[in-house]
C-alpha cells in the first residue's frame, strides 16, 4: 500500500543512518525540504551552518580528523554552487565527502526554473563521482555506492544531486548492502614482484629517503614508515598532508620538504640515492624544477592510485597498493647496508641550516605558533587556513598523531581552517582542536562563528593578523620589486570585537611576552570557542624558500639582498 | 587500400588541390586510437569528453553504443594530442568510476572500420568520373539527384581518406564520417 512506503527523503535519512552518519553539515532550501523534514524524525543531527562552504569545509575537516566521510545537505541552484570550492578542496586532497544537493522537480530540469542549476553539469570535474537521480527507488543503491566509492582506495567527494519529486514521493526499493561496480577496483595489497625489486632498490642504497604523503595518513601507515626508517638508518620527510603520519619529533624525522620546508630536509632530499614516495604524488611543491629533481637517485613510488605513475615523475619501481600493506610486507625483504654516516650527514645539516625567526622586533607569528607547539606537544588536532601562517605552523608545529593536522594543500582554500576546526571538533569532542588561520582567510568564512557559538564548541581559533595577505606581499616583493597590488587588508574589523558580537570569547595578544599565558588561558578555556588575535608584525617572509619552477639548489634560506628573477613555474 | 596510382604533389593544379584536401583532412597528425567498455548511463559521455579535453587532446572521432553485454556500451576514441601523455590519458579514463576499461588500439592486432557519406556535386561528365571512382572503392550510389550523389563507402580509415582525395576540390559539398570502431582480433580484448 502506497501509504505505508516511506518517501524518497525519509528513505535516504534511513539510509545515511545505516551508513553510521552521526552530523549533517547543511542548509536548507526550498529543494530540499523534503529533506530536511525527514531529518526532524532522525536521530542524525543537523548543523546548520551559516554558507554552504562553511558546511564542505566542515565536513571535510570531520573527515580528516576521523577518517569517516563527512556528510554535507543544501538545496538546489546557488546553495549548490556554493559547494564546488569545498568539492574541489576535498578532490584535491583526496578527502570523503558526500554532498547531498536538492534539484528542482524532474519535469522542470533543463528549463531554467527557479534555483535550477546543472550542478552534476557544473561538477563533474571536482567529484570523484556523482549522481543525479530520477527514481526514488535509486535511493538505497546510490547511497550505498556513494558511501563506497567516497571512503575507498584513494578517497574523494561523491555528489548526489536530488530532484524534488524524487524525494517527495514514495520509495518503493529495498535497502542494500552490495554494491555492483565493474569500472571500479580497490587495490590493495602490491605486486609481489615490485615489492621485491623496490626491496632490492633499497637494500642497496646508500643514502635512502622515505617520502610521506597524504597516503600514509590515510591507510594508516605511520609506524610502518618509522619501522622501516629505523632498519634503512633513513631519514624521514613528509608533505603537508602526510605531516602526522609519522611522528615528526622522532630523531630521523627532517619535516616537511619543499617549496617551504625546512633546509636540512631539502637538502637531504637533493643529496639521496633512493627515494622513496609512500603515499604521495611528486607534487610541484616538492619537486620544484622536474628535470633537476633527485637526478641520479633512483625513485620508488607508492601509491594506490596508478594513474599517478609516471605523471609527473617516471619512479624505477612502482607499486599499486594500500600504504600500510605495502610497507608490511616491504620491510621483512630489506636488508640495508647503511651506515650512521648518513644520517649523520642529515642531522649536521640540521645542526647548520635550523629554522629561525627574530626574537626582536615585534611579535612574529612563528614565536607564537612554536609557543603553542610546546603548550599541545602534538595532542591538539591543528587545522590551518591558507598562506604564510600555514607554512609556519607546518614548520613549527610538529605532528606526531596520525589526523591530527588538517591543512588545505592541494587546492589551497582560503577560509578553509576555522569551519574545519569545527567539522574536527564534532568528530573528536574529547580532543583540543586549534584553528591557526590569517586575517585574510577567516574573514571568507568567518559567519561560522555562530556555528561555533550555538554548539559550545570549544574550539580555539588562532587569528594571525598581520592586516596583509601575507603570501602575495611576500611574492611581490621579492620578485616584483616590492609593487604591492591587491594584498593590502585595510578596513579589517577588530576581530576581538566580532567574536564578541557572536557571543564568542576572545582574546588578545599584542607582546611576546603574551604569548604563553593567552595560549594557556584560551587552551583551558572549554565551555565553548575561544578566538585568540595575535597582532603580528605587518610584515615577514616565510624561509627557507624554492621559488616556483626553481631547483632545489636554488633554495633561498634568508631573505636575499639584490633582488630576484620570476619565478618559472606556476604560483 | 588501394589500387590508384599515387599522384605527384606539384605536378599541376588538380594535384595541389587534391594535397589541400589532404591537408584539410589532417592527415599529418598522429592519431590515436582508444576503445573503452563504459556504463551505459547518462554522463558518462561527458566524463570521457572532460579527460580528453582538460588536457588539450582533440577528439576526431568518437563512437559509442550499446555493446553485447546489455546495460554497458562500447566507445571507441580517435584523438591527437601530445603521445607522451597518452598512456597517462588512458589511466586517468580507466579512474573513471563508469568506465570498466580503456586500452589503446592505436598499433594492436585489430580489425577497424568506418563508414563515409560523401555529397558530390556533379552532372554529365563530371557525374561519370564520380561514378568511375566510386565502383573502384566499392562505394555505392545512395542518392542520385539532378546535380549531386551521395556516396556511401566503408572500410578502413586510410582508404576512406583515399578516396575523399580523388574528387577535385569543391566538388565535395558534405562529408560525414561515422568515426572508427574497432574490434580486437581472435579472442582478445578491444
Amino acid at each position: 500500500m502506497e501509504s505505508m512506503l516511506p518517501t524518497g527523503a525519509q528513505k535516504l535519512i534511513q539510509c545515511l543512518e545505516r551508513e553510521g552518519v552521526e552530523y549533517i553539515f547543511g542548509y536548507s532550501g526550498g529543494a530540499a525540504m523534503p529533506i530536511f523534514d525527514a531529518l526532524v524524525d532522525s536521530d542524525i543531527e543537523l548543523i546548520l551552518v551559516r554558507h554552504e562552504q562553511g558546511a564542505t569545509h566542515m565536513a571535510d575537516g570531520y573527515a580528516r580528523a576521523t577518517g569517516k566521510p563527512g556528510v554535507v545537505l543544501v538545496t538546489s541552484g546557488p546553495g549548490a554552487t556554493n559547494t564546488v570550492t569545498g568539492l574541489l578542496t576535498a578532490h584535491m586532497d583526496s578527502v570523503p565527502i558526500i554532498v547531498l544537493t536538492g534539484q528542482t522537480i524532474s519535469s522542470m530540469l533543463g528549463k531554467d526554473g527557479f534555483q535550477e542549476a546543472d550542478t552534476t553539469g557544473i561538477t563533474y570535474a571536482v567529484v570523484k563521482h556523482s549522481y543525479l537521480l530520477n527514481d526514488a527507488a535509486d535511493i538505497p543503491r546510490t547511497t550505498r555506492e556513494a558511501f563506497h566509492i567516497a571512503t575507498t582506495g584513494r578517497p574523494g567527494p561523491v555528489l548526489i544531486d536530488l530532484p524534488k519529486d524524487v524525494t517527495q514521493g514514495p520509495c518503493d526499493a529495498a535497502f542494500v548492502d552490495e554494491v555492483d561496480l565493474p569500472g571500479y577496483t580497490i587495490p590493495t595489497h602490491g605486486d609481489p614482484d615490485a615489492i621485491r625489486r623496490a626491496a632490492e632498490m633499497l637494500s642497496a642504497a646508500r643514502r635512502p629517503l622515505l617520502y610521506v604523503g597524504h597516503g600514509a595518513v590515510i591507510s594508516n601507515a605511520g609506524k610502518a614508515v618509522i619501522r622501516l626508517a629505523e632498519k634503512l638508518r633513513a631519514p624521514i620527510v613528509n608533505t603537508l598532508l602526510g605531516k602526522g603520519a609519522a611522528d615528526e619529533t622522532h630523531p630521523q624525522h627532517l619535516g616537511m620538504l619543499g617549496m617551504h620546508g625546512t633546509a636540512y630536509a631539502n637538502k637531504a632530499v637533493d643529496a639521496c640515492d633512493c627515494i622513496m614516495a609512500i603515499g604521495a604524488r611528486w607534487d610541484d611543491r616538492i619537486t620544484g624544477k622536474l628535470d633537476e629533481f633527485c637526478l641520479g637517485a633512483s625513485k620508488i613510488h607508492v601509491d594506490i592510485d596508478p594513474a599517478e605513475f609516471g605523471k609527473m615523475v617516471v619512479p624505477d619501481v612502482a607499486i599499486t597498493g594500500d600504504a600500510r600493506l605495502v610497507l608490511d610486507e616491504l620491510i621483512p625483504q630489506v636488508e640495508p647496508e647503511t651506515s650512521d654516516e648518513w644520517l649523520e650527514q642529515c642531522q649536521a645539516w640540521r645542526q647548520r641550516y635550523p629554522l629561525k625567526y627574530a626574537k626582536q622586533g615585534g611579535l612574529r607569528t612563528q614565536h607564537v605558533l612554536d609557543r603553542l607547539n610546546a603548550l599541545t606537544q602534538g595532542n591538539a588536532v591543528i587545522t590551518t587556513d591558507v598562506g604564510q601562517h600555514q607554512m609556519w605552523a607546518a614548520q613549527f608545529c610538529l605532528s606526531t598523531t596520525n589526523r591530527h593536522w588538517v591543512s588545505s594543500g592541494g587546492a589551497g582554500t582560503m577560509g578553509f581552517g576555522f569551519p574545519a576546526s569545527l567539522g574536527a571538533q564534532f568528530g573528536c569532542p574529547d580532543k583540543k582542536v586549534w584553528a591557526i588561520v590569517g586575517d585574510g582567510g577567516f574573514q571568507m568564512t568567518q559567519a561560522e562563528l555562530a556555528t561555533a557559538a550555538i554548539h559550545k564548541l570549544p574550539t580555539k581559533c588562532l587569528i594571525i593578523n598581520n592586516n596583509f595577505l601575507g603570501m602575495v606581499r611576500q611574492w611581490q616583493e621579492l620578485f616584483f620589486e616590492n609593487r604591492l597590488s591587491g594584498v593590502d587588508l585595510v578596513g579589517n574589523p577588530d576581530f576581538v570585537k566580532l567574536a564578541q558580537a557572536y557571543g564568542v570569547k576572545a582574546l588578545r595578544i599584542r607582546r611576546p611576552a603574551d604569548v604563553d599565558r593567552v595560549l594557556a588561558e584560551a587552551h583551558d578555556h572549554d565551555e565553548g570557542p575561544c578566538v585568540v588575535v595575535a597582532e603580528v608584525v605587518k610584515e615577514d617572509n616565510v624561509f627557507p624558500m624554492i621559488p616556483s619552477g626553481a631547483p632545489i639548489s636554488g633554495m633561498i634560506i634568508e631573505k636575499p639582498k639584490g633582488p630576484l628573477a620570476k619565478p618559472t613555474g606556476s604560483t | 587500400m588501394s589500387s590508384v596510382t599515387p599522384f605527384e604533389p606539384g605536378t599541376s593544379s588538380r594535384a595541389s588541390s587534391l594535397h589541400s584536401n589532404l591537408a584539410e583532412l589532417g592527415e599529418t597528425k598522429a592519431l590515436h586510437t582508444i576503445a573503452l567498455l563504459v556504463r551505459n548511463a547518462p554522463g558518462v559521455l561527458v566524463r570521457v569528453a572532460m579527460v580528453f579535453s582538460r588536457r588539450g587532446y582533440n577528439i576526431e572521432s568518437l563512437v559509442v553504443s550499446p555493446g553485447a553485454r546489455r546495460g554497458f556500451s562500447r566507445m571507441t576514441v580517435t584523438c591527437s594530442g601530445d603521445p607522451s601523455i597518452l598512456e597517462q590519458m588512458i589511466k586517468q579514463l580507466t579512474k573513471l568510476i563508469d568506465v570498466v576499461h580503456a586500452l589503446d588500439h592505436t598499433t594492436s592486432d585489430r580489425f577497424e572500420t568506418e563508414i563515409a557519406l560523401i555529397k558530390i556535386r556533379c552532372s554529365g561528365d563530371s557525374r561519370r568520373e564520380v561514378l568511375e571512382i566510386a565502383e573502384h572503392f566499392n562505394a555505392k550510389v545512395v542518392d542520385y539527384a539532378f546535380e549531386s550523389v551521395i556516396l556511401r563507402v566503408f572500410g578502413g580509415s586510410e582508404k576512406l581518406d583515399a578516396m575523399i582525395t580523388l574528387f577535385p576540390e569543391g566538388k565535395i559539398v558534405e562529408l560525414v564520417r561515422s568515426g572508427k570502431i574497432v574490434m580486437a582480433r581472435a579472442l582478445e580484448v578491444t
